[in-house]
């Protein structure tokens, strides 16, 4: 019988967040998240976690506790002032049909 | 892979902790109600984090001890095609565990804990895994019957309410589709193979189809979690309904391959157009989930080995890590 069920002797391997680019010319998308002892093992895991059908040509990990994310309780704050410039969008405009090219 | 209703074991969730304000909790359900989906770092009520936190990794542990029963015939595998197949099976399996259990991290929980819980016994996995492999043939039937009633359980939780989980989800229904497909071809060849292998396909489907049944959990009348799980948009339907969707489906396909479902009592009704079968033993289930199943000592022993036999990699690892980045910030 093993000593398995207590808590580990060393600290577990740090969190990293995984981003793929699926072919060139795409960007880098949020894939999830692995833990490894280093950024180098983080990439190679990373090739086997994630990329075991060709999802991919590209890979950036970044370890998870250096990403600083915006707060929702403040998402009204942030985003709401952008909520009433619909001028903003083209079809805020009336054009007459027969106006072409615009 | 492989779920059964895994919210049916497992502490009772707590209505409402203390803290948790009613205009919290009523913004939270009507963001429920209106299909949008629940983030990491949004207001949550805490029984729908710890809902969440069995499930998920009750789910991801089910992928990493499923990973044994099928590992079991890699080395015996009848050809390099069906090994080559096997071992990204397998391995599938274990990218379905890290995709769960990270989704599980967002929730709190750290990754050792968890592994603390499947090691120590506290966490439970699907009962399926506590069955043994005996023939090639086992592994066709699990690819059929397991990963498909698996499929069912799982394509509802590509909708559930929390984003990560549902994301994790749709990466993994993606990858099942091929496991169910291996493991019916499996069945196919032995099935137009010769009478030993036709008997052997046979026996195969009567060890698995009962247990592939149960995997969707007791019936609803029995099952406790259902309302609250429905009210938070984690589970999508209820255990009969799936498992009357997967028996629809899968006895044509056991007519295709000539064999025989082992129920006696099953018939089609027109009525209902639908199956209907015998009455499911669950006195079995139960004691599989007690630990009384044929396989549960050996698999759990099998984790806690690789457990501590992985340790001077896992800290190896660690120094080296450090190491580098020592002799990094010496050269800068």
């Amino acid at each position: 019988m093993t000593d398995a069920g207590k808590t580990p002797a060393a600290p577990e391997w740090p969190l990293f967040e995984v981003f793929i680019r699926s072919r060139a010319g795409l960007e880098h998308k949020h894939v999830g998240s692995l833990h490894a002892a280093d950024a180098r093992m983080a990439i190679e895991h990373a090739r086997d976690v994630y990329t075991r059908r060709q999802e991919g040509v590209s890979i950036w990990v970044v370890p998870s506790a250096q990403i600083i994310a915006s707060d929702p309780e403040e998402a009204d704050a942030l985003f709401e002032p952008a909520r009433d410039k619909v001028y903003r969008h083209p079809t805020f405009y009336a054009i007459p049909d027969e106006v072409k090219n615009l | 892979m492989y779920t059964q209703a895994l919210d049916t074991h497992g502490k009772e969730p707590v209505v409402a902790a203390a803290g948790e304000s009613a205009a919290h909790a009523n913004r939270f359900q009507s963001r429920v109600d209106a299909d949008e989906k629940i983030e990491p770092k949004d207001w949550m009520p805490d029984a729908y984090r710890q809902t969440l936190i069995r499930q998920i990794s009750q789910h991801a542990h089910s992928e990493i001890v499923g990973m044994l029963p099928e590992g079991n015939w890699i080395t015996r595998a009848p050809s390099l095609r069906r090994k080559a197949v096997l071992i990204a099976k397998v391995q599938d399996e274990g990218g379905h565990g890290m995709y769960l259990y990270s989704a599980a991290e967002t929730l709190g929980v750290t990754r050792d804990q968890l592994f603390e819980q499947l090691l120590s016994g506290v966490a439970k996995y699907s009962s399926i895994f506590n069955y043994p492999t005996l023939t090639w043939a086992d592994v066709g039937a699990i690819g059929w019957l397991v990963d498909g009633a698996a499929i069912m359980n799982q394509i509802p939780i590509c909708r559930c309410s929390y984003g990560p989980y549902a994301r994790a989800m749709v990466r993994i229904c993606k990858e099942e589709s091929f496991h169910q497909r291996q493991g019916f071809e499996i069945m196919l060849t032995l099935a137009q193979g010769t009478p030993a292998q036709r008997s052997m396909a046979q026996e195969a489907l009567n060890r698995w189809w009962w247990p592939s049944i149960m995997m969707f959990g007791p019936s609803d009348a029995d099952s406790k979690h259902t309302a609250q799980s429905m009210r938070w948009k984690i589970k999508r339907f209820s255990n009969d309904e799936l498992r009357q969707k997967f028996i629809d489906v899968t006895v044509p396909q056991a007519h295709f391959l000539g064999l025989t479902i082992p129920d006696a009592q099953l018939r089609w009704d027109e009525a209902t157009q639908h199956y209907s079968g015998g009455p499911i033993d669950w006195s079995e289930f139960n004691a599989v989930l007690k630990g009384n199943g044929p396989c549960n000592r050996e698999r759990l022993q099998a984790r806690r080995t690789a457990w501590e036999a992985g340790r001077w990699v896992r800290e190896a690892a660690s120094a080296h890590a450090l190491k580098l980045a020592e002799r990094t910030t010496e050269a800068a």
